[in-house]
């Protein structure tokens, strides 16, 4: 019987194919978000509320995740915004291979802001990289204060937290203070905004931040194109 | 339930260095596991049941070595094993993770291939 070292990465599959997409993504100069939430947090309502802040100002195409349903990729192209929408049937989030093939058919040519909304869970899509940028969270806060200590991970990979629903806070008996230094605990990296997206509270430092963010790296495109 | 894509690929893993080796079957693949992955041990086991069959690693076992999550502190240099609190308790830094994040397979048996002419005698 032979032993052998094999010391390789489970995720490494994944990773080249995320490595991949990055190629596909770096050269249509999109900056991409990875949105992820557990089902219900909201987060196709943060992203159409998102779309009519930024939209003025830049181009923005959506891949939609979801177990079934066209559901998110029909509201998202009523905003007038290109949209693809992946059916993973019955498998818990997405991966660099779907995405893959999404871009295939579904070139975000010209797009500033690429936005892939993951398949709603809190645990799963944590693990698999999708050739992201940022990593964007939608928590809402009714599902509790203590979840980011039940559910590190994904808080932990974040690069934003939006705390969403922060309208219900009255009638949820979560406090948000004991919620935000959950969060922070976590992730003191994070940047964190509690927002509602429905009365549009807290909205304008979410937006405030991506916008800076979007300036940002079209800067660094523009002068490493020039280089 | 990712875990039997977990599984999928520590089988594409193994199968890939049985094939190199020209190996008749995997008997054994060891696995690293970070207690911070969004992987759970007996889930997995589960998964790697169904996922093996059919496979060159049909009946080989599973074995998973558990790896502890430990930070340290970027401007104090205190390590710890954090309680999923990413702050040093000593200065107020966000911790930078040592291990926990692991996913890996570690090495395999590997069964020798049958020699035809010997196999019929």
């Amino acid at each position: 019987m032979d032993r052998v070292s094999v010391v390789t990465d489970i995720r490494q599959a994944n990773q080249n194919a995320a490595h991949e997409n990055r190629k596909v993504f770096d050269k249509c100069g999109s900056c991409v978000i990875n949105l992820m939430s557990a089902p219900g947090a909201g987060k196709t309502s943060v992203l159409e509320a998102t779309i009519r802040e930024i939209a003025p100002s830049f181009k923005v195409a959506v891949i939609e995740g979801d177990l079934e349903t066209t559901f998110d990729s029909d509201r998202i192209r009523a905003m007038g915004v290109p949209a693809h929408q992946i059916t993973t049937g019955s498998v818990c989030h997405l991966d660099a291979r779907m995405v893959a093939k999404a871009l295939a058919v579904f070139p975000p040519d010209g797009a500033d802001l690429v936005v892939i909304e993951n398949v709603g869970n809190l645990v799963c899509p944590a693990e698999f990289n999708l050739g992201e940028d940022l990593r964007v969270m939608v928590f809402s806060v009714v599902e509790g204060a203590d979840k980011p200590k039940k559910y590190p991970l994904m808080f932990h990979t974040s690069d934003v937290v939006l705390l969403n629903k922060i309208d219900l806070l009255p009638y949820s008996g979560v406090a948000l203070s004991e919620l935000l230094r959950n969060v922070v605990e976590v992730n003191p990296r994070a940047a964190i905004f509690p927002i509602s997206c429905r009365t549009g509270e807290g909205m304008e430092g979410w937006i405030g931040w991506l916008t800076q963010e979007l300036k940002t790296r079209s800067r660094q495109a523009l002068s490493t194109l020039k280089t | 339930m990712h875990e039997l894509s977990i599984a999928e690929s520590i089988l594409d893993i193994a199968a890939a260095e049985a094939a190199t080796h020209h190996a008749a079957a995997v008997t054994t693949i060891k696995v690293r596991l970070g207690n911070f992955t969004g992987v759970v041990r007996e889930a997995l086991e589960f998964a790697f049941e169904i996922a093996r069959q059919g496979t060159v690693a049909a009946s080989a076992t599973l074995e998973i070595e558990s790896v502890p999550l430990r930070t340290r502190c970027p401007s104090c240099d205190m390590t710890g094993s954090s309680d999923f609190c990413f702050i040093c308790e000593r200065c107020g830094t966000p911790l930078d993770i040592l291990s926990g994040r692991e996913m890996q397979v570690e090495s395999i048996e590997l069964a020798e291939e049958e020699v035809p002419w010997i196999a019929s005698r």
